[in-house]
């Protein structure tokens, strides 16, 4: 079931589509935002909404590399491993992220704190090793700075 | 006036990136090109553009006027017509646009209401890239303030022109970036190219005609209306105009991006902007602009870098920036991530990309940590034309082959340094 605060955003969504627009982009980032991941269920429903097939929505749904079809931590890791960062030294800071949090890429943590996950080049090349905590960019990466910024994420040693 | 004008793109861009607000912006100078476009027709708009000889700055350099040229005008044209900016700034290596949205939005909504007055468009989306918030964040406050102006809106500055500006957040795919697979995101669907003919200036966006342009591209249209074509022109030190967006990633002393003549030396721009490499760092090679495109070597840094010369130096201006290979990394680990990047991002559309990018990313991983056979060299011979132009649906799995065939040809003895000794000479184990 929707919310109806979803269900709001989403009619306001759909108010702006031009014709022949299909807005299950939007709308998928929409439920995202208040359920953190895209369930089967929540497919389901936006098909519903959008009037079309649930494997329509999920095609959409499993694409794009920032919806998730599987729960994701309060927090998201997106550490860019394209190839300007990993120049600068991305595997080191990937191994050290993955010792803190005990997990590899695709993980989240058993007290589902954080979910780690590779991104593509976030257009920060010259600042690099860089990475993305919700809507955040983080740059310059070391040792050092990812345990300052875990911690303040709630990581506990 | 118009002659100590150098830095068209970046003038206006303070150093902590805070950009101007729109009465910062028009006490600037700004809007003043938009002013004098719409009271011009909008064929002698295009035929500014055209004659300036703006090149797409989004990588491929297709003439800008010329693009535009094909879109059906008059009162008989389909409607409504679309300008899309492509915003989707996601090639590896490339960092330039988010230096433009972040930094001077007004210069990219001015460009784009003279696009969309040139081509009579009444709809413009930004394709954003999702990871850009902070860019997103900027435009949507630009945005509000140039409609408060009147800038956007209906009616622009009593004109019979209007125009509305929609914000896109992708939600991240590179083939959005290609202009088909954007156009195809924003009705709603999986990125997946169309095929050309029919092209979008025909049939795009919702089967209306549809210019994409990149952020950069857009940026100088500001300065072409407003000094003209032949300030443009004189702008460049090759027969290439206007300036260019370079930036540097990799181990120099400075990394960054710095707007310079097109045509500036390779050389000027690694030793004198970006001082050279790192103490203890040499340089082995660069990809000119962005990771789909060949390698140079230091004995190409005084190719102009301009569309030609950088071609004729058997590579592709690409997005002008660079990304530094100096001689502490493996060039067969560099190759690795850059196809493993390809391979993930391929649509999975057409069997040779869906198909080939993986089989290549296995090969370079058995090669870089030491199980690769020497057969595998001639595997990768093969995909290099097999996966090259002519035998996919889109310019993604050529522009993968790229570093790949020109890696094989200048860092041969790299690759087979790896079979012999079956491991990696840059690994420290």
């Amino acid at each position: 079931m929707l919310s109806e605060l979803e269900k709001n955003e989403i009619g306001e969504v759909l108010a702006h589509a031009l014709p022949g627009q299909d807005m299950s982009i939007d709308v998928l980032a929409i439920v995202q935002k208040h359920r953190g991941w895209i369930s089967d269920e929540a497919v389901i429903d936006i098909s519903a909404c959008l009037g079309t097939t649930p494997s329509n929505v999920d095609s959409v749904a499993s694409f794009y590399n920032l919806i998730y079809r599987k729960p994701v931590g309060d927090h998201v890791i997106l550490l860019c491993d394209s190839i300007s960062c990993w120049v600068m030294g991305y595997p080191t800071i990937r191994g050290h992220i993955e010792k803190r949090l005990g997990i590899t890429f695709g993980r989240t943590t058993a007290d589902n704190r954080f979910t780690l996950l590779p991104v593509a080049c976030l257009g920060a090349c010259d600042l690099g090793p860089a990475m993305m905590i919700g809507e955040t960019l983080f740059t310059k990466l070391d040792e050092e700075k990812i345990d300052h910024i875990l911690k303040e994420h709630g990581w506990q040693p | 006036m118009a002659a100590v004008i150098t830095k068209p793109l970046t003038q206006h861009i303070r150093p902590d990136r805070e950009p101007l607000d729109i009465k910062a912006y028009e006490y600037a100078g700004g809007y003043q090109a938009a002013r004098k476009a719409l009271a011009m027709s909008p064929l002698d708009v295009q035929k500014v553009v055209g004659d300036s000889g703006l090149r797409g700055r989004g990588g491929a350099g297709f003439p800008t006027g010329m693009k535009w040229s094909f879109v059906p005008m008059g009162p008989d044209a389909p409607r409504p017509k679309f300008l899309l900016a492509n915003a989707d700034e996601m090639e590896p290596g490339t960092f330039k646009d988010r230096l433009l949205l972040e930094g001077v939005p007004h210069l990219l909504i001015e460009g784009m209401l003279i696009s969309a007055y040139a081509i009579q468009a009444e709809i413009a989306y930004v394709f954003l890239r999702r990871e850009y918030y902070q860019s997103a964040r900027v435009l949507l406050r630009a945005i509000a303030e140039a409609e408060q102006a009147n800038y956007l809106g209906k009616n622009i500055l009593g004109t019979p022109f209007s125009l509305e500006l929609r914000l896109h957040q992708s939600a991240g795919r590179y083939i959005c970036g290609e202009e088909t697979g954007l156009i195809n995101s924003l009705s709603g669907r999986r990125s997946t190219p169309r095929a050309k003919p029919p092209f979008p200036q025909f049939v795009g966006l919702l089967g209306k005609p549809t210019i994409v342009n990149n952020v950069e591209s857009l940026c100088c249209i500001p300065g072409i209306m407003q000094y003209g074509p032949e300030w443009f022109k004189s702008l460049g030190l090759t027969k290439d105009a206007g300036t260019k967006l370079y930036g540097i990633s990799g181990r120099a002393l400075r990394t960054g991006l710095w707007e310079l003549p097109m045509g500036t030396p390779l050389r000027e721009i690694l030793e004198d902007h970006a001082g050279g490499m790192q103490p203890g760092y040499t340089l082995r090679g660069l990809l000119p602009g962005g990771a789909s495109t060949d390698f140079m070597l230091p004995e190409h840094l005084d190719t102009p870098m301009d569309f030609d010369a950088v071609q004729e130096a058997g590579s592709r201006l690409g997005t002008g920036t660079m990304i530094l290979l100096d001689d502490h990394t493996c060039p067969v680990g560099f190759v690795h991530n850059l196809i493993q990047f390809f391979a993930r991002e391929s649509c999975g559309w057409c069997t040779p990309c869906r198909e080939g990018l993986p089989w290549v990313e296995k090969i370079l991983q058995a090669i870089e940590t030491g199980c690769g056979e020497s057969a595998d060299l001639t595997v990768l011979e093969d995909h290099c034309r097999l996966l090259g132009p002519g035998y996919t649906y889109c310019p993604l799995a050529p522009g993968a082959m790229e570093p790949l065939q020109s890696a094989l040809k200048y860092f041969k003895q790299d690759f087979v340094r790896h079979i012999e000794e079956k491991k990696c000479p840059w690994s420290q184990a």
